[in-house]
């Protein structure tokens, strides 16, 4: 048999994504340096980044919140390997616990030395405080929050 | 409901498999499947097919598989097309098991095809499946998600699980030497683990899984065609499936507190009061290996953040009382949309007695697992030989 032929192809398509009112007001805050998440008036919970419902008790929610720029690091990653169309390494991303949310959410880790993958776990720890980098041009997305530095 | 076993299972050789197009690789399975339980595709009643299209840069594939289904010009025989992820495998043998168990059908035909190694990189088509308006701008994908769990066990439970995961890198490599349907076989030390790069810190190259192409076709009977057809059929004896919240912030990462749930509705389903004791060999979705640890534990196999404790006593290597993943697991080999139903397939040979060079001996019942989604999707079978 003859060598087997390799067709190559791409998708490349565009597409809009409609945020809803709950991301929207939240990105919106972003411009303002606000951080706003929203309570379940059932369990009393505050979900940061909003939502239109819980899904634990599975009502709407309507009681909007503002949260501290400071939290707790839950867990982070070190991305160290360069994968083919996703943002260049080394990076650091951490699950983190804003004060007054009760869930964590994904951001970016900041002004951490990454430099020596063996050092990590000195460098970061599970529960210690961080706080928002705000950029300075800021225009309604969740890059308006640069990074989360470790205090 | 009907009793329903596995009668037949077609495996293809998996890695890069751009010798066959997709569809010839549907075929390669399905027609080993077939004659491995004499059958023929006209004495197939339906047909359940998986696939994730966007890895193999198709949409909808069962457009023009179809035909290598058996479901082409002529037959006129019912198809359905499933989608779920990682559990993608999983779910084809849930559906199979519930068109026979219905009464619907006496013969189905699971089938799961894929070929990973055709996209350039795999993180980037995962990167499509993350929440689109806020995480996708991370990067994100499967080896991240897998890496916050290592990450989260290693500080909240054992500073040095890196020890065990390596462990269990070793072991599946090891095991799939024994497999002629593994894609890779590694005979790997504790320096080459050590020596390895850091992915996604704290996860290693050792510690992930491969791109592979690879194909598996499984054929699910009713009780009355199976006691006709198979002198061992493997019998279903206990199955389910369940989902959480996409959310990781919202549940526990450092423990699969839902496969926990689920692992209980199936054992009481399959009558298994003590799955240690009773249970002899295991296939788990171990796409990463600190997910393998995670879910010894869910699934019952030790307590809650001491899952390692099995990899100490040498419990789950090929040799010990409860073998993981005599195939090399999903560590060896991963065809994403196949490599549930493959857990499938194997936990069935092993019950059969036809797992040849990866053969456990004595094994009685054996579990399947599979996950997938954001860390969110469990399925779970058990198969037994009476």
């Amino acid at each position: 048999m003859s060598k087997p032929f390799e067709i190559p192809g791409k998708w490349e398509i565009e597409y809009k994504y409609a945020a809803g009112p709950y991301i929207s007001k939240f990105l919106e805050g972003l411009k303002e340096k606000k951080i706003f998440g929203i309570k379940c008036n059932s369990c009393k919970r505050v979900y940061v980044p909003p939502r239109m419902f819980c899904e634990r008790c599975y009502v709407e929610l309507n009681d909007w919140v503002e949260v501290k720029e400071t939290g707790t690091l839950e867990t982070f990653i070190v991305v160290y390997r360069k994968f083919y169309g996703l943002p260049d390494p080394p990076y650091a991303l951490g699950l983190i616990k804003l004060d007054g949310a009760s869930e964590s959410f994904l951001h970016y880790l900041g002004e951490v030395d990454l430099s020596r993958p063996e050092k990590i776990p000195e460098i970061l720890k599970q529960g210690q405080k961080v706080i928002a980098i705000w950029n300075e041009e800021r225009k309604g997305s969740i890059l308006d929050i640069k990074y989360f530095k470790p205090l | 409901m009907d009793k329903v076993a596995i009668i037949g299972v077609g495996l293809t050789k998996t890695g890069r498999r751009n010798d066959v197009s997709h569809q010839e690789l549907a075929f390669e399975a399905i027609k080993t499947a077939l004659k491995n339980c004499e059958l023929d595709i006209d004495d197939i009643d339906a047909v359940v097919y998986g696939t994730m299209d966007n890895f193999d840069g198709i949409s909808s594939p069962e457009r023009f598989d179809s035909i290598a289904l058996g479901c082409g010009r002529g037959r006129g025989k019912p198809m359905m097309k499933i989608t779920t992820g990682g559990t993608t495998g999983m779910s084809l043998a849930l559906t199979a098991y519930y068109h026979v168990a219905s009464g619907l059908y006496d013969t189905v035909l699971a089938i799961g095809v894929q070929k990973v190694s055709e996209n350039v990189e795999a993180q980037q088509v995962l990167n499509t499946a993350v929440d689109p308006i806020l995480d996708k701008t991370f990067g994100l994908g499967a080896i991240h998600a897998a890496a916050f769990q290592a990450s989260r066990y290693r500080s909240t439970y054992k500073s040095n699980i890196e020890d065990y995961m390596c462990n269990v890198a070793i072991i599946n490599r090891k095991n799939a030497l024994r497999n002629p349907f593994a894609h890779l076989k590694l005979n790997i030390t504790d320096d080459d683990y050590y020596s390895s790069p850091y992915l996604v810190w704290p996860l290693r190259l050792l510690d992930s899984c491969p791109s592979s192409d690879g194909a598996v076709a499984v054929i699910f009977a009713s009780s009355k065609v199976a006691k006709r057809l198979s002198e061992n059929p493997a019998w279903i004896k206990g199955l389910g499936y369940i989902s959480d919240s996409y959310w990781w912030g919202t549940k526990p990462i450092e423990f699969w507190d839902n496969l926990a749930i689920l692992a209980k509705r199936v054992f009481k389903m399959a009558k298994i009061s003590n799955p240690f004791k009773e249970i002899n060999v295991a296939e788990l979705y171990n796409a990463f290996t600190i997910q393998e640890i995670m879910e010894y534990e869910a699934i019952g196999l030790a307590k809650k953040g001491q899952g390692w404790k099995l990899l100490d006593e040498g419990i789950t290597c090929f040799h010990g009382s409860l073998p993981v993943c005599p195939s090399g697991g999903v560590l060896s080999t991963n065809p994403i949309a196949a490599s549930g139903l493959i857990r499938v397939a194997e936990a069935a040979l092993q019950v059969m007695g036809k797992a040849e060079g990866r053969q456990i001996d004595g094994v009685k019942n054996a579990i399947a697992h599979a996950w997938g989604g954001a860390l969110q999707f469990h399925g779970l079978m058990v198969l037994s030989n009476e």
